[in-house]
């Protein structure tokens, strides 16, 4: 998990610093004394994981996280114990530990953090169908926004690695999922998955030539084992 | 009157001295400058400031393995928060005695 550190204490950076680095799966990208300049750096990074002080002068640390729209997983991190009730108001908030951490239990804040995020990439995919206004709409989430996409629109899914790219009719848009989950969400009776790499929407099909497909300007190769399916779906004369 | 000592840092550092040595230098250099802050505000009657500074302090404070002593910053903090500078004496014993602990290391 990518993760930074808020605290106006040098000395409390350096000892959560410490306890991040004995652990594999942690990766801390940066460090700040104050509230504004993280988010001034969420502006333009996105992370997994934030260790947050709560009492630091001026803008505390529950100010900070209501300035976020869509705040990562937090770690509240602090001396006073009293806020804890407080704290489990915020959903984004995983754990709270009271200064001075021990590495025990930071342990313990870490793996509740892990299962917060196994949870939430369970979540992910429905969350995505059920926020479309009368299923005719699919939400996905581009640097922390969920941007609508209107289905019909969808031309052509493509799978880039980690990422698959939607090109619509008036855009293209890339996202974190994979073309197994967006292919769950698409209505199949529009869209087919002509190859492992490809979902296309039958209705924009151009041309069909031997082992490809032609819509708009993209050439698409339907794979041997796809084809009588997609023949099928043909308006055949 | 307890002592500060290394056993929090020590069960931090796992033995990595670079770090224990790092953070004393943070601690050697962030406590005077908190200590002054504190009696800038404690010396003007500002209480609520004085109490942030307590908060601070008081981290410090647990760092070093004084746990009688953040009892009675916890307490102090509470006070100046409410108005009162009830163990101020107790608490500026403290810092005096992490100050010449400071000197030593």
């Amino acid at each position: 998990m990518d993760c930074i550190i808020i605290d106006d204490e040098a000395t409390a950076r350096a000892i959560i610093g410490q306890l991040c680095s004995k652990i594999d799966s942690l990766n801390v990208l940066a460090e700040f004394p104050n509230a504004m300049q993280a988010i001034k750096y969420l502006n333009q990074n996105e992370i997994d994981l934030i260790f947050l002080d709560i009492h630091m002068p001026d803008f505390t640390g529950f100010d900070f996280i209501e300035t976020l729209k869509n705040p990562p997983k937090t770690i509240l991190t602090t001396s006073d114990p009293n806020f804890a009730i407080q704290a489990f108001e915020y959903d984004c908030i995983v754990d709270y530990l009271v200064k001075p951490i021990t590495p025990e239990r930071f342990q313990k804040a870490i793996q509740k953090a892990e299962a917060a995020s196994q949870s939430l990439e369970t979540v992910e995919p429905s969350q995505e169908k059920v926020e479309g206004s009368s299923g005719n709409d699919l939400y996905v989430n581009i640097d922390r926004r969920l941007i609508k996409i209107d289905i019909a629109s969808i031309y052509l899914v493509e799978a880039k690695g980690d990422y698959i790219l939607v090109k619509t009719e008036d855009k293209n848009y890339t996202v974190h999922s994979t073309l197994k989950k967006i292919e769950e969400k698409l209505p199949n009776d529009l869209f087919l998955k002509v190859h492992r790499s490809y979902i296309i929407n039958v209705d924009k099909i151009i041309d069909i030539e031997d082992n490809s497909v032609l819509i708009k300007k993209d050439v698409i190769p339907v794979s041997r084992s796809n084809r009588p399916e997609l023949m099928k779906r043909l308006n055949l004369l | 009157m307890e002592q500060p000592n290394m056993s929090y840092i020590k069960s931090m550092s796992g033995g990595d001295e670079a770090f224990e040595a790092k953070l004393i230098s943070i601690i050697k250099k962030e406590f005077p400058e908190e200590k002054t802050v504190y009696y800038n505000n404690i010396n003007v009657d500002n209480f609520k400031q004085a109490a942030d500074n307590v908060h601070k302090l008081k981290h410090k404070i647990s760092i070093l393995g004084l746990e009688k002593s953040y009892e009675t910053a916890v307490v102090f903090e509470n006070n100046l928060i409410e108005g009162s500078t009830e163990l101020q004496d107790e608490f500026e014993m403290i810092l005096t005695t992490i100050t010449h602990y400071l000197k030593q290391l």
